[in-house]
């Protein structure tokens, strides 16, 4: 990549010449694609598994509030819409909808793996923190959408899993009614889960990423115990 | 430039061939993932409204010879999501030694709604003034066209009309 060019390097060259010289591109890319890493192996692929994921929800999700209503007599229809009448409709929401499940599934056994080896510990606390923060978030992404479809399984399960709020002691009705934005389930709640999704999480959750693959870089990550270790 | 060590510039080294497929399984993927998307967004825009059903007026026997004949129709209209009522005017007109003739109210300058005045015997537009005669002929103003003959049949001596989309 960081090559000089050559006399007979054609346009292409000299244009990414030209960029680098400006941008650093090339100083770019070795910090992030081709800095040292230890051996390693497979599994050491759950983090990018899980970052490419995310991006791909990112993706699927925006295309998906193309059409979706976040409005109890307009959700359900305008999913239906998605489903049957939207081309390829169908496959983005289903993309949209296997990802989240596999998405927490992937954050954990990415988890698993950095407690494994032991990545949690000095000088990499805060990678593993955010981490931590990142998988409640997934969490949230995953129950926020849940409601969405605003079918009887969502209503219901936002119903039982917004009461668990009211189990605090003293503040947990009124935790309760700020959760839903009322007494009950119902457009308030449609309307602030759809902020909390499509919104406040995705940029809080970009902003915890952005320093967990900063502390990554800077960092570097741990080699796999050896036996004896 | 070539020495014993470093691969020249043409050689295809390991490295080199990895990245290039990197490079073209991404780009598939890349293309694969595209298709959907695009077809996804651009889709509702394809889709033409189909023809229609046919829509009700009313007796062809209320029809009055030489007059042009309102008829009030509504029809359901699915408009992604919702559904909503459309609703609108069509006149019917028999003229002498002439066919039945369906005409809509739909102005042909820039679509406003033409209305029958009995005393002067014209479709008056309220827009700019566009006059129509009671065979839908244009007579003043900036109307280009005559108003739209729709189609319609004669179903058990109700007239029925078909609107495109």
């Amino acid at each position: 990549m960081a090559d000089a060019p050559t006399p007979q390097a054609g346009k292409v060259q000299a244009l990414f010449h030209w960029l680098d010289e400006r941008a650093g591109l090339s100083t770019i890319w070795r910090t992030i694609f081709a800095r040292p890493v230890p051996k390693t192996n497979w599994f050491y692929t759950f983090g990018s598994a899980t970052l490419i994921l995310a991006l791909l929800q990112g993706f699927t999700g925006m295309l998906l509030t193309v059409y979706y209503v976040p409005s109890p007599d307009k959700a359900y229809d305008s999913i239906q819409y998605i489903m049957n009448e939207v081309a390829f409709g169908w496959l983005i929401r289903g993309m949209h909808h296997w990802g989240a499940t596999l998405l927490v599934v992937l954050v954990f056994l990415h988890m698993l793996k950095a407690f494994f080896v032991g990545a949690y510990k000095y000088p990499r606390e805060m990678t593993w923190l955010t981490g931590g923060v990142l998988l409640l978030l997934a969490l949230v992404m995953g129950f926020s959408g849940y409601l969405l479809p605003w079918n009887q399984k969502a209503y219901w399960a936002t119903t039982v899993g917004t009461n668990i709020v009211g189990a605090v002691p003293v503040v947990g009705p009124l935790l309760l009614r700020i959760v839903r934005g009322g007494q009950e389930v119902g457009a308030v709640t449609l309307a602030r889960f759809y902020g909390l999704h499509i919104w406040w999480v995705p940029a809080i959750a970009a902003a915890v990423i952005a320093i967990h693959m900063y502390l990554i870089i800077r960092i570097g990550i741990t080699a796999p115990p050896d036996r004896d270790e | 430039m070539a020495e014993l060590e470093a691969p020249s510039a043409e050689e295809t080294t390991r490295r080199k061939f990895l990245s290039g497929l990197i490079g073209v399984v991404a780009g598939l993927v890349s293309t694969l993932a595209a298709i959907p998307a695009i077809g996804y967004l651009i889709s509702p825009g394809l889709k033409r409204a189909a023809g229609g059903n046919w829509i009700n007026l009313g007796p062809a026997a209320s029809v009055t010879p030489g007059v042009p004949t309102p008829f009030k129709w509504t029809r359901q209209v699915e408009d992604g999501w919702v559904k909503t009522v459309q609703s609108g005017t069509a006149y019917a007109i028999q003229l002498e030694g002439q066919e039945l003739k369906v005409l809509s109210d739909v102005c042909t300058h820039l679509g406003c709604r033409v209305v029958w005045n009995q005393e002067r015997q014209v479709f008056a537009c309220p827009c700019h003034e566009g006059f129509f005669a009671a065979d839908g002929r244009v007579i003043s103003g900036p109307p280009p066209k005559p108003l739209n003959v729709l189609p319609y049949r004669i179903e058990n001596g109700q007239i029925q009309i078909r609107l495109e989309a």
